[in-house]
């Protein structure tokens, strides 16, 4: 099938791209296309007009600094993952992009856009969600910070209002005593997962676990993320530390049936995954700390 | 000053028509069309240029596969008018102007890397690309070269054995110094 007819504009200003979605509450923002181009040709979206923000200078921006990674709305997964020093301040963000989609994918979809469409079985909301990242959002009456824990309100739905372009993404950077890792089941490398698990261990001086937080994807309807850090309470990661742990997260998941998985098959993967995950962060954390000294 | 503005009104349908020039394989092509026009369809319809193949429409076979700007990306998935002015390579574009075959293109052949050809063009605008960001891979990054397309017939063991094989034409005679 074929997308239908809609009104098409490729504005050069981000003003001008804002005045053309404040004009029509039905315009839709088209960035990379990788997720809205396949919805309108299966018409199961048909937006009256579309704001192509490709032309909009400035948005393409990769910038790491010591606080954290500042994504633009135009910079390609591609070339948010192939960035030394964004990888280097949080590297979370580049081991999760590796696992969405295919290299010709991220060629053209945007990190900002994947975060926007708020797909739960998609991998970087929860990365931004885990590590407490933020949006920010521009509008034709100002600019707002969206955290990300108040972005995600339901399937595809965010907080994000029809007439605002986001325009940068936040993803803090990785603190001194912490280590991350992610992984996820899918049925062939590159297809969204049947389920994933990132997760940041953080550590103190003496290799004591402070604190384990763990995000799930394509489990629940949401990006997920459960506070472990109690089945951790004696300070080590052991098999019965990392057995309470899943049992905690499970305890906070409700694993979702559809033609790909049943629900206690999600459930078993969360469960493999999480203690999975957990060991790699904190091997992840000994090993920086090691590096660092 | 918004770019691609539209120009006119299609007279049946009274749906507005952007003027477009596409750049394809070094010519330039002036096209008219309706703004939701998908890059796939401007291609084999407006140009003529049948090689692009479209097989699922969204994105996951990999059979629409063009270069934009030398990057591998799906034409299925891009509006025409939004490619405007960015330079677009097809498998048309991918033989010697004499029309010999690219190590790619002379690779397939020389290891069957292909049954019904369906796929095929996806995979050599991929392949193509992904040589020049890696001229010697592995057959581990072989595989993960063609990861993002479907064949439905080969099996892939030939298509991996040609990306293998093309990175040694290229590395025996060198772009341009073809003899
Ligand atoms: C074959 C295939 C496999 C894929 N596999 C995965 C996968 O495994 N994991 C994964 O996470 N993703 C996957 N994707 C989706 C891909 O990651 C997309 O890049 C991403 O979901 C959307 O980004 P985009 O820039 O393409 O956004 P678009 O498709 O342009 O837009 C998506 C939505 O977000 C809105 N939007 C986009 N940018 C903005 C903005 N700046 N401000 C306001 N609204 C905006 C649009 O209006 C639209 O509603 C896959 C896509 C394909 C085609
Ligand atoms: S036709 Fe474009 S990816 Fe299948
Ligand atoms: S050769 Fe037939 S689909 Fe690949």
């Amino acid at each position: 099938m074929k997308p239908a007819p809609f009104s098409y504009s490729r504005p050069t200003t981000l003003e001008e791209a804002l005045a053309d979605l404040a004009a029509d509450p039905d315009a839709k923002v088209l960035a990379g296309g990788q997720s809205l181009v396949p919805l309108l040709s299966m018409r199961l979206a048909a937006p009256s007009a579309l704001v192509d923000i490709n032309a909009v200078p400035g948005l393409d921006h990769v910038r790491a600094d010591e606080e954290g990674v500042r994504v633009g709305a135009l910079a390609r997964h591609a070339a948010v993952m192939a960035d030394p020093a964004a990888r280097r301040v949080q590297p979370l963000v580049s081991l999760a992009l590796e696992r969405v989609a295919h290299p010709t994918i991220r060629n053209r979809g945007t990190t900002v856009g994947s975060l926007v469409h708020a797909d739960a079985s998609a991998e970087m909301p929860v990365v931004l969600v885990l590590l407490g990242g933020s949006i920010t959002a521009a509008s034709a009456t100002g600019t707002r910070t969206i955290e990300a824990a108040d972005l995600y309100v339901g399937p595809l739905e965010s907080t994000l209002r029809h007439d605002e372009i986001a325009t940068e993404a936040f993803f803090p950077a990785l603190p001194d005593d912490a280590g991350v890792a992610f992984d996820e089941i899918a049925r062939r490398h590159g297809d969204y997962a049947l389920c994933g698990v990132a997760a940041v261990v953080r550590a103190d001086e003496a290799g004591t676990i402070t604190s384990v937080r763990a995000g799930y994807l394509s489990v629940s309807d949401l990006p997920t993320v459960v506070d472990l850090s109690e089945a951790f309470a004696a300070g080590a990661v052991d098999e019965a530390s990392l057995d309470a742990a899943a049992d905690l997260a499970l305890a906070s998941l409700e694993p979702a049936a559809d033609i790909h998985a049943t629900a206690d098959y999600r459930a078993h993967l969360a469960r493999v995954l999480t203690k999975r995950v957990v060991r790699q962060a904190h091997d992840d954390c000994t090993a920086r700390r090691e590096g660092d000294a | 000053m918004s770019t691609n503005a539209p120009t006119q009104t299609d007279p049946d349908t009274g749906e507005e028509l952007h003027d477009v020039r596409l750049h394809v394989n070094g010519i330039v092509h002036q096209v008219r069309i309706p703004g939701r026009r998908l890059l796939s369809d401007a291609l084999r319809h407006d140009l003529g240029l049948t090689g692009t193949h479209v097989g699922c429409e969204h994105g996951v076979c990999g059979a629409c596969t063009v270069l934009l700007e030398g990057k591998p990306v799906r034409a299925c998935l891009m509006f025409a008018v939004s490619a405007a002015g960015q330079e677009l390579t097809t498998v048309e574009g991918l033989a010697a102007p004499d029309g010999r075959l690219g190590p790619v293109q002379q690779a397939f052949k020389e290891c069957h890397g292909l049954q019904c050809g369906f796929c095929t063009p996806g995979f050599l605008t991929t392949i193509t690309a992904g040589l020049r960001d890696n001229p010697d891979p592995t057959e581990d990054e072989a595989r993960e070269m063609i990861g993002g397309n479907l064949c439905r017939c080969t099996g892939y063991q030939n298509i991996v054995s040609a990306v293998c094989r093309a990175a040694e034409i290229a590395r025996l005679e060198p772009e341009g110094e073809q003899a």
